[in-house]
């Protein structure tokens, strides 16, 4: 069904622990096909910002959209129904423990497809393939490493080919070429399947091989404070603290 | 062996108020250092000083000791408005205390522990104490929720889980029930050996631990076991669960965690307490035959008869509806704790400790009031 709307809207979004406000006043807008990266110095709300998306943490004020539905006044029946277009990658993967791979992957085909066990695990096989894990359906999580398990992750997370994708910090812990594979297969994703994505992450080299729209959190002013295309941003934001980011310190001026 | 004394701080001061200090030695953290404080002191109290230099001619060697210390002089001198002349100070050290000085502290960073007042506290435990029955209401409610599907077929958890519960909680405590249980059922044999042989009523004994066993004590001590045993193991699977985010990832799967995590676990745990209770009670009332017949020279044969006689079925259900409640209680507060579990390793040792504690208060009061309702209605 195609939408007129754009998939993610955030509006006067205020996110606090009790009295403690992390950061106020967010207003952005993902568009679909973007790839939207939600980046900031350490300790400014990414993380949390990306639980507020997804039904993890609700908001002090404002809203958040999708579509046309605001997600936090909707009943929990919507809210399940929204999230079922929706795949996450967790920050270490997040993977079920007690269950292998294969069987971590094939849970949300058991749950939402009426597909038969040999189709599902076809799937599953497919899946750890496009990731660059084939072969290792009967592993346990304990058993594969940092970079496996978040692999395994997003291939749980493209199980039922999701409209949009979150990931939390996917290159943290990966070595440069693994990396760049996992920009490589993000782009894919937005290329064949049309997936909206949401990358939060503070690796540059990403921000700027995928990156095509950004919101900048700035954990002093407790606010967003640029937005937009990363690469027009590194050429004409004037704010000091957005360019020694985005530079990585060459322009050091504080 | 080189002496602690090794290194030293003079100061001199010149004419035109500026402060000379020379630093001689190897200055290191493993040698320890001379104590500055005099020095400091100096720096801080004298009047008329404008500016302050270093000589470290003498200087053959330095680390983090001396760096901490040029840093607390650097303080000083910004607050009292001395210049600060480094150029006499190695490269290397001047680097790294330009490097320490460059971010200032973050406004606000900084916490300061303030201690509130008593009544102040005890407000704030009070109001915890309101939260957390709050907390665990709700949970209550979640559960009852999440049974309701479960007896409409809605619910949603793995099979095979169940049965790994079932013989996780049951088929493997059976050894550990076994062994206290009968241990319990000699030591309360040998409490009433004692004090009924004064009267020759040994024979007694069998009585006292066959309705002790049975009525309650078999519940009781199963009840505690699991809550160790069990209670903590869901408190620390679900705690660690939460930490990894893995509880998260069901939730935004649409999975219901307490279909699919609580409810197997209470399934498991009320199904196998009766049955671990019988067991228990057998191995007790073993425990009481060995000190009847070790012990008092009672028979054996007289020893069965005499608590066959002295036990009635009301008895044995009665014991088995204390397991069965505990049973729940030890899975509630398991599952709660591990549900309510912070998100670093010390508070899954917070969850599994405030899990078992929980737990056996919530059993020794259960025990009270199903005695007071036994004990009112007259069985």
């Amino acid at each position: 069904m195609p939408q007129p709307e754009p998939p993610i809207t955030v509006s006067d979004l205020t996110m606090a622990y009790g009295t403690y406000v992390l950061q106020h006043d967010l207003t952005f807008t993902v568009n679909r096909g973007d790839i939207f990266i939600i980046m900031g110095g350490s300790g400014c709300g990414k993380s949390t910002l990306l639980r507020h998306l997804v039904g993890l943490k609700e908001p002090a004020k404002g809203k958040v959209l999708y579509g046309s539905t605001n997600f936090w006044d909707a009943d929990p029946d919507e809210r399940d129904r929204i999230m079922r277009r929706v795949g996450i990658l967790y920050q270490s993967g997040a993977l079920w423990s007690s269950m292998t791979l294969a069987e971590n992957i094939a849970m949300p085909l058991k749950e939402y497809t009426s597909l038969n066990s040999g189709e599902i695990s076809e799937i599953v096989s497919l899946k750890l393939a496009l990731v660059g894990l084939a072969g290792f359906d009967d592993y346990y999580p304990s058993e594969i490493s940092g970079g496996m398990k978040k692999r395994a992750g997003l291939a749980r997370a493209m199980a039922l080919d999701p409209e949009i994708l979150f990931f939390d910090e996917p290159s943290a812990g990966l070595d440069p070429v693994s990396a760049k594979q996992l920009d490589d297969l993000i782009i894919q994703l937005r290329d064949s399947l049309g997936s909206t994505i949401v990358v939060v992450t503070h690796e540059l080299a990403s921000i700027f091989a995928i990156g095509n729209n950004s919101v900048f959190l700035d954990p002093d002013s407790k606010t967003m404070i640029a937005g937009g295309d990363p690469k027009k941003m590194l050429k004409e934001c004037p704010d000091p603290k957005v360019q020694t980011f985005l530079t990585r310190g060459a322009t050091f001026h504080i | 062996m080189v002496s602690p004394t090794d290194s030293t701080l003079q100061i001199r001061r010149t004419d035109d108020g500026s402060l000379r200090i020379a630093l001689a030695g190897a200055w290191s953290i493993q040698q320890g250092l001379p104590p500055a404080g005099e020095a400091l002191a100096r720096l801080k109290a004298e009047q008329g000083i404008t500016s302050l230099s270093f000589d470290c001619t003498a200087l053959t060697g330095w680390d983090s000791g001396l760096l901490t210390l040029l840093a607390k002089i650097t303080e000083i001198c910004t607050s009292r408005d001395i210049t600060l002349d480094k150029s006499g100070l190695p490269d290397g050290l001047q680097r790294l205390l330009a490097l320490a000085t460059a971010i200032p502290e973050r406004e606000g960073a900084r916490k300061t522990t303030v201690r509130d007042p008593f009544l102040v506290r005890v407000a704030d435990a009070t109001f915890n104490l309101q939260a957390g029955a709050r907390e665990a209401l709700t949970f209550i409610g979640d559960v009852a929720l999440a049974l309701a599907r479960l007896l409409s077929g809605r619910a949603r958890f793995r099979k095979a889980e169940l049965f790994f519960l079932m013989q996780n909680c049951g088929a493997e405590a059976l050894p550990i029930v076994c062994l206290i249980s009968l241990l319990v059922g000699l030591i309360l044999a040998f409490v009433g050996a004692v004090q009924l042989q004064m009267f020759g009523a040994q024979i007694y004994v069998a009585s006292l631990v066959g309705i002790g066993m049975v009525r309650v004590m078999g519940a009781i001590m199963t009840g505690i076991i699991m809550a160790g045993r069990t209670g903590a193991a869901f408190a620390a699977e679900l705690g660690t669960m939460q930490v990894n985010e893995e509880i998260d990832a069901l939730q935004t799967m649409g999975i219901s965690p307490m279909d699919f995590l609580v409810l197997p676990r209470m399934l498991a745990l009320t199904v196998m307490m009766p049955l671990l209770c019988v067991y228990a009670d057998l191995m007790g009332i073993l425990g009481g035959l060995i000190v009847g017949v070790g012990m008092l020279d009672l028979g054996g044969m007289e020893y069965y008869h005499q608590t066959v006689e002295s036990l009635s079925l009301t008895h044995f259900w009665i014991g088995l509806f204390y397991s069965a409640v505990f049973g729940v209680l030890v899975s509630l507060c398991g599952c709660l704790r591990g549900m309510q579990c912070g998100r670093s390793a010390s508070a899954v040792g917070t969850a599994t400790t405030s899990a078992v504690v929980t737990s056996i208060v919530c059993i020794i009061v259960a025990t009270a009031i199903i005695t007071v309702i036994c004990n009112v209605l007259g069985i």
